[in-house]
């Protein structure tokens, strides 16, 4: 992108057209021959990643639209079936969501690459500025976009959200009013950021082709920060930084895979399963795990109006950074003190993000106070003040020089980076939900578990009379079809048997030509009934608690599972909080009391409920129900089916997701070889 | 993008009938989309509310001009957090009022802000009483 190109094709057709639109010279000149530097390592790869993801996010999210209501009433259903029924439909909701997660994880290293290698400074700083203000538009697109599925974190990180902007003085109201578009979030506010998330993204592909576009204008930093003075200092983009950008983005695929197909709701929050209710705040909002810094600043200032400006310096600040830092050395490599400082302050990052999940109560408020001025203090005082009174080490002559002289303490550096973002990445994770006291669910071993894991037919079809003879009598389970008992991976009856099981139901239809309803028997398209008309008559005929519809409860409840299980969880694919607890609360009913402890009228004690006072009678007892098959008839073999069923009834495609799973990572490690091997004898004269 | 025809007309006002608000209890209503508590406050919770000397609250205000005179038992506040707009619990928290469980602020009996990082009282949205049992709202 600089200057005409002296590109000539040799096809006469591209010729005539290269003579009226210069187009293939541009790509040849910016993706062919430009020249990069030959030190690059692989934190510059994320550039190439960071392409990546935004074309898969909105590649996926074009089709996920095709299939979504952007209607308070619907919005919910509408993601939930489209998960069950569109062809693929949760393999584009995993990658979809999963994505907005790697996006905001590779942004974070990219951003973090360019602090530590000073990619900031002159001549870059508009090249910076460019990238403040796409992680800006991608703030605002992931916001909401978070909203749009309509649970419960989605409606309440909205109203928190949307209420920062009331913090503004005189103007403040009026801005709000004209995010909700009425009297509080509702409808017409899902629908205008439905509109704005459709927007947004390519807003973003619009900044990132000027930034580009910058870059290419500047030339690339580099680890060394001396600018490429001869040709042996670069390489041509093509083939040489484009093979090692397919192998980055080939290893982050296996990352991002290993999300989408084995721990697609780790990032999420279990609360999101819960259908928007504006009349019930969850115990604990807490934004998505890429806020949660900025979240732990907003909050550690007492005043709202502070609060509000602190959180948006913490990231308009970036756009300063190449005058803050005055330093004329630009990669930490040789500064040796601010190297220890970007890892301070890196440490810092995490810890706010930790800080961002927890209650705001006692140490953690002192803690979020102290970090917070540790933060401003690393761009305020330690920038400006390292350039001034550090002495740096002596940078090499050219790139070439710095390449011969290149040792192995690199590799070190990286290793200890690697950890470094990864705890970034996995310690912000913690899940809030306060420790309400008493046990913890004991866990159990499901069939369902683990990276191979299927559903037990027999335990399917048991759950499904337990459900049948006892929990439909309270609980609906309102997004299952009668089809659904007939479809792969499900409890695997034949079409013949799915006809008469529906057919034992009675179904609301009409009206009819005399213009009344009628009850006709269920046909294999109908969904479950529900046993209440309404949730004002769940409420009332329940002592005032409505039971929850069952179809997601197996992934709308959780627990805490504290530091440091949640790490080991993420490599051992432990995704069973929802059912443990689940079958922990079926058993956990107990009729003495115990001391201290009292429980309302119209209560039961359950050792596993938060808070132990349950409005449900204990559901089960032995005996119960019958089994065709020769289970025992007890409490554990029933929660335990039940609970199975409730599962297959959440993620009904499950086994195809560990199937797919399977054959992409076998396909990505062979292919990320591939490209392994292919970069190496490319670049095989280049080191 | 101000709110339409249809969400301004849906936000007229309602009228609200008293009568099976026994001392004590309270209800919860949605007006305009926003959750409105009607408490049917005691003499206790009242008392506690006007013993507070009014100069040491952090948004001052008295209890007197929060409710309307000679239906001092009935408070009634826009249920919604003035910190970040969570809905608070009522009979909760130390100061017999409403306990936000999102970052903790606590409101008295009259609906103020008593601790927490809340900046103002729970407003009062506009009403009146239509008779002695039935109130309008808006």
């Amino acid at each position: 992108m600089s200057g005409p190109s002296d590109y000539q094709p040799s096809n006469p057709a591209l010729q005539w057209i290269e003579r009226r639109l210069p187009i293939l010279g541009l790509v040849h000149s910016s993706f062919v021959v430009y020249p990069t530097p030959r030190n690059l390592n692989y934190w510059w790869t994320f550039g190439a990643i960071l392409s990546f993801m935004l074309g898969m996010q909105i590649l996926t999210g074009v089709i996920l639209a095709m299939h979504y209501t952007p209607h308070a009433d619907l919005a919910f259903k509408s993601v939930e079936l489209l998960v069950r029924d569109v062809n693929y439909g949760w393999l584009l909701r995993n990658m979809h969501a999963c994505g907005a997660s790697m996006f905001f994880f590779a942004v974070y290293v990219h951003m973090l690459r360019g602090l530590y290698y000073g990619s900031y400074k002159e001549p870059r700083e508009v090249l910076w500025i460019l990238g403040v203000i796409i992680y800006l538009l991608m703030m605002a697109t992931g916001f909401m976009g978070y909203v749009l599925p309509w649970g419960q974190m989605s409606f309440w990180g909205a109203t928190v959200i949307t209420n920062l902007f009331s913090a503004i003085p005189y103007v403040g109201e009026s801005i709000v009013t004209l995010l909700w578009g009425g009297y509080s979030v509702g409808n017409p506010t899902l629908n205008r950021f439905f509109s704005l998330h459709y927007l947004l993204p390519f807003l973003i592909a619009g900044v990132v082709v000027l930034h580009v576009w910058a870059l290419h204008v500047a030339g690339q930093n580099n680890p060394d920060g001396v600018e490429p003075k001869t040709e042996k200092d670069t390489v041509p983009f093509t083939p040489h930084a484009t093979i090692k950008d397919g192998f980055g983005v080939a290893c982050f695929l296996l990352l991002y895979a290993w999300f989408i197909f084995y721990m697609p709701n780790y990032l999420g929050d279990a609360d999101n399963f819960i259908p928007a209710n504006p009349g019930v705040t969850p115990p604990h909002i807490v934004p998505e795990w890429y806020y949660l810094p900025f979240y732990a600043i907003l909050r550690s200032i007492p005043n709202k109006l502070a609060g509000v400006i602190g959180m948006f310096s913490a990231i308009i600040i970036l756009c300063f950074l190449p005058w803050l830092d005055a330093a004329k050395t630009k990669s930490s490599k040789y500064r040796p003190l601010a190297k220890q400082f970007f890892w301070i302050f890196v440490a810092v990052c995490i810890l706010l993000g930790y800080l961002g999940a927890q209650p705001p109560e006692g140490i953690y408020v002192i803690a979020g106070r102290v970090l917070t001025v540790c933060y401003f203090a690393y761009f305020l005082i330690v920038l400006p003040l390292l350039s001034r009174i550090e002495t740096p080490r002596p940078v090499p002559n050219s790139i070439s020089e710095a390449i011969l002289a290149k040792s192995s303490k690199a590799v070190a550096s990286i290793a200890v980076a690697l950890v470094a973002a990864g705890a970034l990445f996995v310690g912000t994770l913690q899940d809030a939900r306060a420790e309400e006291g008493g046990p913890k669910p004991p866990g159990n071993s499901w069939s369902f578990a683990g990276p191979f894991g299927k559903y037990d037919r027999g335990a399917l079809q048991r759950g499904l009379k337990v459900y049948k003879e006892v929990c439909s009598n309270c609980h609906s389970l309102s997004f299952i079809a009668f089809r659904n008992l007939g479809d792969d991976g499900g409890p695997g009856y034949s079409v013949a048997q799915v006809a008469a099981f529906a057919s034992d139901y009675k179904i609301k239809d009409g009206p009819n030509d005399q213009g009344d309803m009628f009850e006709r028997p269920g046909r294999a398209a109908d969904y479950f009934p529900s046993p209440f008309p309404n949730e004002q008559a769940a409420r009332a005929a329940n002592g005032g608690a409505a039971p929850p519809d069952l179809s997601l409860i197996t992934k709308a409840r959780s627990y805490g599972r504290g530091f440091p299980l949640f790490l080991v969880d993420f490599f051992s694919q432990y995704q069973e909080q929802g059912p443990d607890y689940v079958a922990a609360v079926l058993q956990g009913f107990e009729d003495k009391v115990p001391e201290g402890v009292t429980i309302p009228e119209g209560s039961y004690y359950n050792k596993f409920f938060p808070g132990h006072a349950i409005k449900m009678p204990k559901p089960l007892s032995d005996g119960q129900v019958t089994y065709d098959d020769g289970s025992p008839a007890t409490v554990a073999q029933y929660a335990k089916d039940v609970t199975t069923f409730l599962m297959w009834t959440a993620e009904p495609h499950m086994e195809a997701r560990k199937r797919l799973g399977f054959q992409v990572f076998i396909f990505l490690i062979i292919f990320a070889g591939l490209m392994y091997f292919t970069k190496k004898k490319v670049w095989a004269d280049s080191h | 993008m101000n709110p339409d025809a249809s969400t301004i007309a849906a936000g007229a006002p309602i009228e609200v009938d008293l009568t099976p608000v026994a001392e004590g209890q309270d209800i919860k209503v949605f007006w305009r989309g926003k959750p409105i508590y009607i408490s049917h406050r005691t003499k206790k919770q009242i008392d506690e509310a006007r013993a507070v000397p009014v100069a040491s609250l952090p948004d001052p205000q008295s209890d007197e001009a929060r409710v309307k005179a000679g239906h001092d038992q009935w408070l009634v506040v826009i249920g919604i957090c003035t910190h970040l707009g969570c809905i608070p619990i009522a009979h909760e928290g130390n100061y017999d009022g409403f306990f936000c469980p999102c970052h903790g602020s606590q409101y008295d009996s009259s609906g103020r802000i008593r601790q927490g990082p809340a900046p103002a009282n729970l407003p009062v949205p506009p009403y009146q009483f239509v008779s002695d049992t039935k109130i309008q709202i808006g």
